[in-house]
């Protein structure tokens, strides 16, 4: 059977030596290697489910009057798009169980391209000759914020209508073309033409997922044309690999995490209620709520936004800079222009131009680790003060309070973890260094006795 | 229990970075009791897909459904976890990298790139000519883009359905009257005639006792005896100013404000919308308003200035009278 | 005769009620509404002082914060007589009671997005507003809700009958009911408040599991 079925294969597509070679790929074991394929697999649901929906949805903002089961909205007024999406949650069996598990699975694979960028970051995997596959990374994950940004946007519940107004005003404050640009995209000023939804609709259901699919493809192609990177052990050394082949120790363990991805997502999509739609009732231009934050994902630009205090930079009556320039375009600019860059900066700093298979710990490269660590703590302190609101309304911190707090931290803190990290992996790779002078000693003494 | 126990502490061990040699194990070729495991995971992935089914025919809440497929994929994934470990060999291998480069190919490569263009003469004019035409043609293929929306056209931001004479109107059509406009309280209002869902459409209205009014001199005659009226859209973000802060015990308590739930932009009613907290960059535009003779509250005209988030001509232009 | 009687009793209560809600309100209240500290009971009607001293907004632990729900430090006794007090110092509204059964429920979700969901956020969660805090709706009764649309307590805005009619007043009411236990078909609801909690779900149940399978799958440790 197996045979048969190579011998056809190899007889029309003559990948036999191929096949022979992938099988024997090697892996190296460590768990952090599979947090990429975390991302890989929740984004294999995304695309499932995310068809499913493609069948049900109603890519229009037409206003129309619900008249469906669900008694809260009875005779409300709401948008095609809007109504569609109750309907996937109430009256299509199963429809509720594939959009949470859609948005579940949007959640996790962001933090799972998040997770796979620390390990990749602080063990310096992007060195040469890996910075295309870093860069192309960086850009799936710039890519999937907007992505699911769009996502969440076209559902047009109170929620989504809010950060769609939010996200039109930032584009607005683009210096010099902002204005322009929106008035392009949007069809008009806010809330857009008619063809904004057929245009939402378009780019996240078909121009991203295809773009984000292609450079997944061209990111793992280049992972196995360059191979992994790996540990440094007893045997593994620049030029030699040590690992498990795919096939059998391999493939049984990445379908094994794949199936409890997929486990996972479809359990959360079950039991834990993401984004109730019904709940928050349709939007309309005039209405808000109080504690409306985005997707985790986008929490630190909230923040950011909340933290600059009130000015808009004018010439003589010419706006240069409007005020969410700072927070919603200046300051993600600047974090992943600073992780785009990054491989060239350090190649910059410390001249090293050689080529790497095995990894640094983080301890090894104490800058680096402390840049990253720094940065991550920018983007923290930004998350968090994205949602001092509910801090204040569940704990009673003052608002005002904690808005200062951040804003001062948002200078400090990354610095002060910075040094703290820098120190740490000196103290680390001192005391190994004790460690081993102790043990040579010792075994020097177990020799002469 | 006691080998899971193992590999989390080891792991977590591993996390802090003291890493252990590898040991190539030898493992049993086989192992009758894992196979069971295997098996009996397996048999419980069915149980849970006919479940699955089952339960979508029945009684079709979505936590049946997630329940059960979600435990099938588990299944299916335990059951590959232990193949992993138990069943297949894991035996380490060494190889080579792959080399770092080819550099007989790449000179091989550039040779045959090169070679052709060395018969050529006039080497720059082509070389301009291809930038020429490429760039135009490329500039060409964009220009549909354009159609997408007027690029040029950003006055279309200072249009707001509100001129003089225009009925204030409830979410339902019916004219507000000045008598309905209580103290200590807001409401919304529309254009009448208008689509409410433009973003110049909606205003708040709220009334202050005349004395408390502090409007500036180019605001004067803006209120209404004490009626003001403000755009609903917050100039920093564009979302709707729902909020109204105001006093019970105007001693003590804090002074009236309109606040914006997305960023907590602050704005005195009293003193023509100014910003008192958060970060918006300029006041709420103001809609004059009148009382006409049968009561009902009419505009004066259009907003002082552009409804909605800052652009770079938000400062130059008015909305049209 | 018995009539007089009756009426004659009725009086002696009201009056001794009264007396003794004197005497109370001597005791807390008077320190503050009797000054130019805080506003003047004289026509707050019993709506007011029933919304207060049931929600324990009253006393206040000191003059300047903002009222909020606390343990009731009067009995129901003590508080009958406190409301009779107030109620007899001017002409002022009468304890409300809303019928929220009678209410629509579609009505009530429009009317709480267009007035109240600004503060008190949709589902009746509590927000922020600058320099103070909208409570969430949890623990009102109908009534206490009722009140608190007509009186504005602190800074919350005030709703006349000609504002919010008294059947629109049902239908919110029926709203924010609920609200409490509202139409969770997808599962467990951490909170109602959006994509904090699922956030936290996210990074704290869905990726740690997944990153403890990653462990499980490592070999080279439990070799």
């Amino acid at each position: 059977m197996i045979r048969k079925t190579v011998r056809w294969l190899d007889q029309r597509s003559g990948t036999a030596p191929f096949l022979r070679k992938s099988l024997r790929y090697l892996f190296p074991d460590h768990w952090s290697f599979l947090l990429g394929e975390i991302a890989l697999y929740a984004f294999v649901v995304l695309v499932a489910t995310g068809i499913y929906l493609t069948l049900f949805f109603v890519d229009s903002s037409s206003q129309t009057v619900y008249r469906g089961p669900y008694a809260p909205l009875h005779g409300q007024r709401m948008s095609e798009a809007y109504e569609s999406v109750v309907n996937i949650s109430t009256t299509v069996k199963a429809g509720l169980l594939i959009r949470q598990t859609h948005h579940w699975a949007a959640d996790v694979f962001a933090g799972a391209i998040i997770l796979h960028l620390f390990r990749v970051f602080f063990t310096g995997a992007y060195r040469k000759p890996r910075e295309l596959t870093y860069i192309i990374g960086i850009t799936i994950l710039a890519l999937t914020l907007f992505e699911a940004y769009i996502g969440y946007s076209m559902v047009d519940d109170l929620l989504s209508g809010m950060g769609l107004a939010i996200g039109w005003s930032v584009g607005m404050a683009i210096p010099f073309v902002g204005a322009n640009l929106m008035s392009v995209l949007f069809e008009g000023a806010f809330p857009g033409g008619q063809s904004l939804w057929p245009r939402m609709y378009i780019v996240h259901v078909f121009i991203l997922p295809v773009l984000i699919g292609t450079l997944l493809v061209a990111h793992l192609t280049l992972v196995a044309l360059r191979h992994h990177t790996q540990f440094k052990g007893k045997r593994e050394t620049e030029r030699r690999i040590v690992g498990m082949p795919a096939w059998p120790a391999q493939v049984p363990r990445s379908v094994a995490l794949a199936f409890a991805t997929v486990g996972v997502l479809f359990l959360l999509g079950g039991l834990v209620q993401i984004n109730p739609i019904w709940l928050w009732g349709p939007y309309h231009t005039y209405l808000s709520t109080n504690g409306a934050q985005p997707d985790w994902y986008l929490g630190w630009l909230i923040g950011a936004l909340r933290m600059v205090p009130s000015f808009d930079i004018t010439i003589d009556g010419y706006t240069l800079v409007p005020n969410p320039f700072w927070g919603g375009i200046a300051f993600p600019t600047l974090v992943i222009g600073f992780v785009y860059l990054w491989p060239w900066l350090e190649r910059r700093i410390n001249g090293d131009d050689a080529f790497h298979n095995v990894l640094d710990r983080p301890r090894d490269a104490p800058l680096r680790t402390a840049l990253g660590v720094g940065a991550a703590t920018t983007v923290g302190v930004t998350l968090l003060a994205g949602s001092a609101d509910r801090a204040d309304d569940l704990f009673g911190l003052s608002y005002n309070g904690q808005l200062w707090f951040y804003r001062v931290a948002f200078f400090v803190l990354p610095v002060l973890f910075g040094v703290i990290a820098y120190r740490l992996c000196n103290a680390l790779v001192a005391g190994e260094r004790v460690e081993a002078d102790r043990k040579r000693a010792e075994e020097e003494a177990r020799a002469t006795r | 229990m006691i080998r899971v126990r193992d590999v989390l502490i080891s792991a977590a061990l591993l996390l802090l970075g003291r890493r252990r040699p590898s040991i190539p194990v030898e493992e049993d070729p086989g192992d009758p009791r894992a196979e069971l495991v295997v098996a009996g995971l397996l048999g419980l992935t069915t149980c849970a897909a006919i479940g699955f089914i089952v339960a979508y025919a029945l009684d079709p809440s979505t936590q049946l459904l997630g329940l059960s497929l979600g435990l099938a994929f588990i299944f299916l994934a335990a059951a590959l976890v232990v193949t992993a470990h138990r069943l297949v060999v894991n035996e380490e291998l060494e190889d080579d990298y792959p080399p770092e480069e080819h550099t007989a190919e790449q000179e091989e490569v550039v040779q045959l790139v090169e070679e052709p263009g060395e018969r050529l003469t006039r080497r720059r004019l082509l070389k301009l000519g291809v930038l020429g035409a490429g760039g135009t043609l490329g500039l060409a293929l964009a220009t549909p883009v354009l159609s997408l929306g007027h690029f040029l056209d950003t006055k279309a931001y200072l249009v707001t359905p509100w001129r003089r004479g225009r009925r204030l109107v409830d979410e339902n059509g019916r004219p507000w009257r000045a008598s309905d406009i209580e103290e200590r309280t807001f409401y919304t209002a529309f254009p009448e005639g208008g689509d409410n869902e433009e973003i110049a459409a909606p205003v708040v209205l709220v009334r202050l006792k005349p004395g408390d009014l502090r409007l500036p001199a180019t605001l004067r005659g803006y209120d209404a005896g004490g009626i003001v009226a403000y755009s609903k859209i917050c100039t920093h973000a564009g979302c709707a100013i729902s909020l109204y802060r105001t006093p019970l015990f105007d001693r003590a308590d804090p002074t009236p404000a309109l606040v914006c739930p997305c960023h907590y932009s602050t704005f005195d009613p009293a003193s023509g919308g100014t910003v008192t907290f958060g970060p918006a960059g300029r006041a709420l535009p103001m809609l004059p308003i009148e009382v006409d003779a049968r009561g009902h509250l009419r505009a004066k005209g259009n907003f002082d200035g552009p409804v909605g988030p800052s652009w770079w001509g938000v400062r130059i232009w008015r909305p049209e009278r | 005769m018995p009539r007089r009687l009756i009426l004659l009793a009725a009086f002696v209560l009201v009056a001794t009620a009264a007396s003794n809600g004197k005497q109370l309100y001597g005791r807390y209240c008077a320190k503050c509404h009797d000054t130019l500290n805080a506003p003047s009971l004289h026509g707050v009607g019993a709506q007011a002082a029933d919304f207060y001293l049931r929600s324990g907004y009253m006393p206040l632990p000191h003059l300047g914060v903002q009222p909020r729900r606390a343990r009731v430090t009067f009995t129901n006794a003590e508080i009958e007589s406190l409301v009779g007090y107030v109620a007899s110092l001017g002409q002022g509204p009468a304890i409300p009671s809303p019928q929220p059964q009678s209410g629509s429920l579609s009505a009530g979700m429009q009317l709480f997005a267009d007035h109240c969901a600004g503060c008190h956020q949709i589902m009746a969660e509590g927000g922020y507003v600058t320099g103070a805090v909208p409570p969430a709706l949890g623990d009102d009764t109908a009534t206490q809700i009722a009140e608190a649309v007509r009186i504005g307590p602190y800074v919350m805005p005030r709703f006349s009958q000609h504002a919010i009619s008294n059947g629109q007043l049902n239908s919110i009411i029926r709203y924010i009911e609920y609200t409490r236990h509202p139409d969770d078909r997808g599962g467990w609801s951490i909170g109602h408040i959006g994509p904090v909690p699922e956030g936290l779900v996210t990074w704290f149940i869905a990726l740690l599991a997944l990153v403890c399978v990653t462990l499980l799958l490592a070999r080279r440790h439990h070799a």
